[in-house]
């Protein structure tokens, strides 16, 4: 029971960490229909950032957060700019285009980075735990699962609150109307790819607190971000939020009853068995005017 | 103000429009009518830039437009209702708005109200998703948002299709308002025939993605032109 019930913050934490993951590739797919497979790489991106780092002052794991930030950000945006726009409206291109980039943009990292894993310290904090009603409480676990609450409200707010977020939200609903309406579409959607990768870099910081960095870093967790979204429907946020905590449910538990391979094969059949059900996710577009 | 002049234009390989000319002088209201599937809502894609013509020239007061980016032509006062009355339906009747001001050059708050004098009935839905608003209500909100860019042209897809009746006349009334007390110029497609026979000053008649026929509203009393527009 004990044991059971100590899971609890590993799947929160991994809910988490597949949330921020998620909410990059939720966007830009149901913004753009672009299925970006080198957005693992900015998860790789911003670990290697908070490697590089560390060390430099008391507080790098903090000050690794925003500068993950900017360095996936603008790595989004420059691949965005320089070769995605150009294969929007081909969903297949788009997808090989990035798995090509997410393959140089490893092999990147294991030229300057080496092959091995290497390991961010966490900051001494962070280290250790609290009980709380029998259940064990890492330190770790429980600032992964605080700074996604931070990004998911601060996304919401972004995009409830302001401009820039509502134009983003009508680009979304309708591309054309957007552009009819005078919003530069082009514009946004450069915005959004900022946005997605950077939240994608803050998710790779987080990564250096549970487990070692590498070059494959990106593509451990990539696929289980996919389902989140297929899961939750693209582009809805309610709908990541509730597919993530599922699944990082699903994957600690079946990961503790069986083993690592057998629970992934089970998660996909209980995603292959939600699709028959709800092939569109747990949420979708709703209103008169789509019926 | 606008005139569209040789252009043709294509989805893909299927060429739908083949030289078309179209003059709207400023202050006019000119209707562009004919039968489904001749053309019509390609025209006015391709006058809002959705389309870029494989040939020709568009031009607004004097400036080339036919390859400005689509947000710029509304930027510089062309506005454009699609058909079927298209909002953005999880965003609220205010968010509708609001995102429209803002991507405005002008950004003054008062162009929302005056859009909303327009169709009063759109205040009492400020709070509600769009989506789940009725067709003819949609087409209000529609309308109201081309009107808060402050265009010096609008330009409507057929705004009385699927609207009830009732809706239909409060459509009209407005559109008539605006181009005959606020002198706004107007590009018309409709084939409501009552309808723009009231409102245009002048119409053409598209078949087969041309222009078989341009006149000034009069000659619609003319048999061959009813022959033309019968399906």
């Amino acid at each position: 029971m004990g044991a059971l019930v100590n899971q609890l913050p590993i799947g929160l934490s991994i809910a988490a960490v597949l949330l921020l993951i998620a909410l990059g590739l939720t966007f830009t797919f149901g913004q753009m229909g672009v299925i970006n497979m080198a957005h693992g790489e900015f998860i790789m991106a911003g670990a290697y950032t908070a490697y590089l780092l560390q060390g430099l002052t008391s507080q790098s794991f903090l000050i690794a957060l925003p500068v993950a930030f900017a360095v996936a950000g603008l790595m989004g945006l420059l691949l965005e700019w320089s070769l995605i726009r150009r294969f929007y409206g081909r969903p297949l291109d788009t997808l090989l285009l990035t798995w090509g980039v997410s393959l140089v943009l490893q092999q990147l990292a294991r030229d300057v980075f080496g092959a091995p894993n290497v390991q961010v310290t966490a900051p001494g904090w962070l280290v250790g735990g609290v009980d709380l009603l029998g259940v064990r409480l890492p330190y770790n676990r429980m600032f992964i699962v605080v700074l996604a609450v931070v990004c998911v409200v601060g996304v919401w707010l972004y995009l409830t609150r302001l401009p820039a977020g509502r134009r983003m939200r009508a680009v979304v609903q309708d591309r054309e109307l957007a552009a009819y309406s005078g919003i530069a579409t082009g514009r946004v959607d450069r915005f959004t790819f900022l946005l997605g990768s950077g939240l994608a870099g803050v998710a790779g910081v987080a990564l250096t607190l549970v487990g070692p960095v590498g070059p494959g870093l990106g593509t451990f967790y990539i696929v289980d971000a996919f389902l989140v979204v297929v899961a939750g429907g693209l582009g809805q946020l309610r709908g990541a939020v509730l597919a993530a905590v599922a699944l990082g449910f699903l994957n600690s538990y079946l990961e503790f009853w069986t083993d690592a391979s057998l629970a992934k094969v089970l998660v996909f059949v209980a995603i292959i068995a939600f699709l028959q059900v709800r092939p569109q996710g747990m949420f979708v577009l709703k209103g008169r005017a789509l019926v | 103000m606008l005139t569209v002049s040789e252009v043709d234009a294509a989805y893909g390989r299927a060429r739908v429009l083949f030289g078309v000319g179209l003059e709207v002088p400023a202050g006019s209201l000119v209707c562009v009518m004919g039968r489904n599937g001749v053309g019509k809502t390609t025209l006015l894609k391709t006058v809002m830039g959705t389309l870029t013509p494989t040939a020709g020239r568009i031009t607004f007061d004097g400036q080339d437009i036919t390859r400005m980016p689509t947000h710029l032509r509304v930027r510089a006062g062309m506005a454009y209702v699609p058909q079927g009355h298209v909002s953005f339906p999880q965003l609220t009747v205010w968010e509708n708005l609001q995102v429209t001001l803002e991507a405005t050059g002008h950004r003054d708050p008062a162009a929302v109200d005056e859009a909303l004098d327009v169709f009063p009935a759109l205040r009492e839905f400020f709070k509600r998703p769009a989506g789940f608003l009725s067709g003819g209500q949609r087409q209000q909100l529609a309308i109201a948002r081309a009107l808060i860019t402050r265009p010096r042209l609008l330009v409507l897809d057929e705004p009385t299709e699927g609207v009830q009746p009732s809706v239909i006349d409060e459509i009209e009334a407005a559109v008539e308002r605006l181009h005959r007390e606020a002198g706004l110029t107007v590009l018309l497609v409709e084939q409501y025939l009552d309808f723009a026979l009231r409102l245009a000053d002048s119409f053409v008649v598209m078949d087969a993605g041309e222009v078989v026929h341009a006149g000034a509203t009069e000659e619609l009393h003319d048999e061959e032109v009813r022959r033309m527009l019968a399906v």
